[in-house]
């Protein structure tokens, strides 16, 4: 395997640059940042590049016994290296975001940011059980600065919400984490992946886990949270929370949840169906009525992850790969529409829906972004959104037509209310003065939406190349879950032409009678 | 073993007895004017005392070797780690006395002298093997602490909290002795390895009355709820650098002896004394975060917050196992570092001219005048909170981990899941420092002293602490080791 250790670089870039913006004045942090984030990204680059498709299962790997009880170990398959070049691809983002709104403390600010990128990658690329929750709880410290130092009025309020929700949710899966190390006696990921626990053990390890991932997916009821934190944290860190930190439940159980307890998954998957469907209904009629467009956007991504968990739990091919699809494309889609707020949030310091209006005729450019993103997030076929939501509902109809007509219902609910946020900000008339005469984009808020712009449309337009790597890592996932899978309702009859022939002949049958 | 070999072997105590006499002698003739001599001959003195101990813990000295004086005494690797960490915390605690005193004019050649010999009872504590010698090292220890806790004679906070320990530690003292006695006439000697023998087996109530009576002074000692009244008073009251001292080397101590009690001597009855340290160790977790949330004061706050990891530190010994006895070892140590490092940096806290500021609403908008000052207390308390990254997550990860080892998983999950009711005042004094406006009362300057040892303590309790995890786990294991080889 590869000997240079390119995972481990990608982890001390950010955090080298976190440490140097600590000491320097504000210019200087901004564009150390940025430099070092965009390193990230070129390196980033490089590690797509370089996997080898169809290859071994754990690439990149690294192994040093530096700890005592566990090891520095690295290695990324697929699905972490899509998560992964999420994050890095993100990033620059988030920092030419904050590139001019974030006055005070700003080297302060973008170590926060930098120290989130290290932790971040570091979730997606550890091989090793408390490895992997160090980084996972890790996270809260600098999120939590971000929200308290330079977020909204209320800040305090959803810091402290923020931080102890999840902290509540994570101690007990380190409960869980070390039962299973004492059973299993191995730290080691992939390791742990093909034990079997016994199907009593895994109840109660799932739950475990469960209470950390679902707190962080965020599920309905433990999603209030993110509301809360989202309206009060400044746009880069709403990107970053909806981007990156929400996949970290997903990725959750589609790392531990579901190939180290398969039987637990399945005998939990009505839960994960019944509170699904409730968040995918409630949180888009409760999107619907909302006059502030972060927390519009906060209720959507609580649906849209929905509809992610529905897919993880399909125990089928289409339902993985739809989720990590739809992952993926909520990422960026729900980033670059935080993105969008922040852009005229800037301008007019409110994000009440009601004191904007036909901003298509000043603003057309910062219009034809809008659209773009609330019709990927609506899941129009073109865009990413189309792509993820196809895969998870074609993968859940298979299991339950129940679940996926109720999920249907969530998507035809969000193009309501995305539909409606963009009438009442893009359309109508030009009812405030001050909101007409923003001006449009600036160069650089052009090129913070421009990339993501176009990684919508070519996920949504070639998913192939996203797809590729994780094939088969998902299809190896598959394989692991196949025996404790739940019977669909669906019975479809694939590779059987009889019956297929049978009821073509009836078809065919009913046309000439007609 | 002959006479001399027990006294090769009590060679750290011999030279902090012999040392802490000379100082007292120069302290009569030449006065207050040597203090800060004083100080740094006693500090010298403590950290050769370590390096005196060093190799038993470095061989893992274990076995009838370590044997001193018939069985009253046990040097092993056990007693070396845990006297390793009380003499350092002991030296660093006369570093950053000074600067304190002197602003009251109160720094007296007997602060080093009552250290000195406070670090010499204590080291007996933890090398105790017979209730006699653990007697002895224990009021060696109480006695100079309870003149330390009123050492600001002038103060009347000082004075009420030099009584009130006083009072409550003979109060504890007595119920110890109580307990003493009861297992005394029940097993017919006061050795521990005696008592171990004629414990096992059925247990009669009179014993049991005893083993519940030892443990209940000794839970005191280590301000275990429901016997934690005391702490936040006198913490509060103590003059700062005392109040460090308290809540470094003695809880170590007491929490050592503790251990060598239940371990070795009530060992056989583990049984009957778990379900007490489990009520102790859940009810310190408990009463200890709950208790910090309404303090407006940080030597109290901190003062709840010793209760708190006293609960966890206890998680490790219920579990009864070597694995437990280790965790608690590393937990002592990280603590002991945050502990230190928490008080220094409240002495750090300074107004205008040099007066202590100990109200948190004072620390308000800290991050914005004192950065560095800032950076450090929130590690301090992200690490107590134990989140990680920071070194405090692995001291709850070990005895967490131990817990699960020995089936007690319910434990375990109650435990940490009532630690989250302790992120909360964790969380608030990072709050007051970096959310909210500055309130400019946090002026003064410190000195080199404690700016060192802020440092080295940040620097351990930070992420780069998880390095030093082989070498302080593979200690502890040799000490753990030797605690249970004894039996």
């Amino acid at each position: 395997m590869n000997s240079f250790p390119i995972l481990t670089l990608m982890l001390l870039v950010p955090l080298a640059a976190a440490v140097a913006c600590l000491y320097l004045d504000a210019r200087a942090a901004r564009v150390t940042a940025l430099v070092a984030t965009l390193v990230d990204l070129a390196l980033g680059i490089v590690l797509w590049a370089s996997f080898d498709i169809g290859g071994a299962q754990w690439q990149f790997t690294e192994r040093f016994e530096l700890f005592a009880g566990f090891s520095w170990a690295l290695g990324i398959d697929g699905i972490a290296l899509m998560l992964i070049m999420l994050s890095v691809f993100l990033m620059p983002v988030c920092i030419g975001a904050s590139w001019s709104s974030v006055k005070s403390r700003a080297g302060e600010y973008m170590a926060a940011f930098l120290l989130m990128e290290t932790l971040m990658i570091g979730v997606f690329a550890a091989q090793d059980l408390f490895l992997f929750y160090i980084f996972f709880e890790a996270g809260l410290i600098p999120m939590y600065l971000i929200i308290g130092i330079w977020g909204g009025d209320n800040r305090i309020y959803a810091s402290y919400k923020f931080f102890l929700y999840t902290l509540l949710g994570s101690v007990l899966m380190l409960i869980a984490m070390l039962w299973m190390v004492n059973e299993a006696g191995t730290t080691d990921i992939p390791t742990l992946m093909a034990y079997d626990f016994s199907p009593e053990a895994q109840t109660w390890l799932w739950l475990a886990f469960f209470a950390s991932f679902a707190v962080k997916m965020p599920m309905w009821p433990v999603h209030t949270w993110l509301p809360d934190a989202h309206v009060q944290a400044p746009t880069a860190g709403s990107v970053i929370l909806a981007g990156v930190l929400l996949k970290m439940g997903g990725y959750g159980f589609i790392r531990f949840s579901l190939p180290m307890f398969p039987e637990a998954s399945a005998q939990f998957a009505w839960l994960v169906f019944v509170l699904s469907m409730v968040a995918v209904v409630y949180t888009s009629l409760v999107a619907l009525v909302q006059h502030d467009m972060k927390k519009l956007n906060a209720y959507s991504s609580v649906a849209h992850m929905a509809i992610v968990t529905v897919g993880l739990f399909a125990f089928n091919v289409q339902g993985l790969e739809g989720s990590m699809i739809m992952m993926l494309s909520h990422g960026l889609v729900s980033g670059a529409l935080f993105l969008c707020v922040g852009v005229i949030y800037d301008r007019l310091h409110t994000r009440e829906i009601s004191r904007y209006g036909g901003l298509s005729i000043n603003m057309p450019q910062y219009a034809i972004f809008f659209l773009l993103f609330t019709m990927a997030s609506i899941g129009l076929p073109g865009t990413s959104g189309f792509i993820g939501e196809f895969l998870s509902l074609a993968g859940i109809y298979q299991v339950s037509s129940l679940v996926a007509l109720v999920s249907g219902l969530g998507i035809i609910l969000g193009a309501a209310y995305m539909l409606y946020l963009y009438r009442r900000v893009a359309y109508g008339e030009q009812r405030n003065a001050d909101a007409a005469a923003m001006p449009d984009l600036s160069w650089r808020e052009f090129a913070l939406l421009a990339p993501v712009a176009a990684a919508v449309l070519w996920m949504g337009i070639y998913p192939e190349s996203f797809l590729a790597p994780m094939r088969q890592d998902i299809a190896a996932l598959e394989a692991r879950i196949a025996r404790s899978a739940p019977e669909g309702d669906a019975q479809v009859t694939p590779g059987n032409p009889e019956m297929a022939a049978s009821a073509e002949g009836e078809a065919a049958g009913h046309g000439g009678a007609h | 073993m002959d006479f001399k070999d027990s006294l090769g072997l009590v060679a750290p105590e011999l030279l902090l007895s012999v040392a802490g006499l000379i100082l007292l002698l120069v302290a009569a003739w030449v006065g207050d004017k040597a203090s800060k001599a004083i100080s740094i001959a006693a500090v010298a003195v403590l950290v050769g005392a370590s390096f005196l101990v060093g190799p038993a813990l470095a061989n893992g000295a274990v076995g009838p070797d370590t044997v001193a004086f018939m069985g009253q005494f046990r040097a092993d690797a056990f007693a070396a780690f845990a006297k390793i960490l009380i003499y350092l915390s002991a030296g660093a605690c006369l570093m950053i006395a000074p600067s304190f005193f002197d602003r009251y004019g109160a720094m007296r050649a007997e602060y080093p002298i009552l250290v000195l010999f406070a670090a010499l009872g204590m080291g007996i504590m933890v090398s105790a093997s017979d209730l006699l010698t653990l007697y002895i090292g224990l009021e060696l220890n109480s006695l100079a602490a309870y003149v330390l806790a009123s050492f600001l004679r002038t103060d009347a906070r000082s004075a009420e909290a030099g009584l009130k320990y006083f009072v409550l530690g003979a109060l504890a003292s007595g119920i110890l002795l109580f307990g003493m006695s009861l297992t005394y006439g029940f097993t017919g000697t006061t050795s521990f390895e005696g008592i171990r023998v004629a414990l096992a087996g059925d247990m009669s109530t009179g014993a049991l009355f005893g083993v519940v009576f030892v443990l209940a002074g000794l839970a005191f000692k280590i301000s275990a709820v429901p016997f934690h009244m005391w702490t936040p008073d006198v913490y509060e009251g103590a003059p700062t650098p005392v109040t460090t001292f308290f809540s470094t080397a003695p809880k170590v101590a007491a929490l050592a002896l503790t251990m060598r009690v239940a371990l070795d001597a009530f060992g056989p009855q583990a049984d009957a004394w778990q379900q007490i340290v489990i009520f102790a160790a859940l009810a310190s977790i408990v009463v200890g975060a709950l208790g910090a949330i309404g303090q407006a004061n940080i030597k109290r706050l901190l003062a709840y917050s010793s209760i708190n990891n006293v609960g966890f530190m206890l998680i490790g010994l219920a579990a009864a196992t070597p694995e437990g006895a280790s965790a608690m070892l590393v937990y002592l140590a990280i603590y002991v570092a945050m502990s230190l490092g928490g008080f220094v940096a409240v002495l750090m806290l300074k107004g205008e001219d040099g007066e202590p500021v100990e109200a948190i609403a004072d620390i308000s908008g800290l991050s914005a005048t004192r950065p560095g000052l800032a950076a450090a207390l929130a590690i301090i308390m992200f690490s107590l909170a134990g989140i990680p990254p920071l070194f405090g997550f692995w001291g709850k990860f070990v005895v967490f981990q131990a817990a699960v080892q020995a089936d007690m998983i319910a434990l375990a999950a109650i435990g940490i899941a009532a630690s989250v009711i302790g992120a909360y005042y964790y969380l608030k004094v990072v709050k007051i420092m970096y959310f909210d406006e500055p309130a400019g009362v946090v002026t003064g300057k410190s000195d080199w002293a404690h700016q060192a040892i802020l440092v080295i303590t940040t620097v351990f309790v930070s992420p780069l602490g998880f390095l030093l995890t082989p070498w302080l786990g593979a200690h502890a294991d040799a000490a753990a080791t030797a605690l249970f080889l004894a039996v």
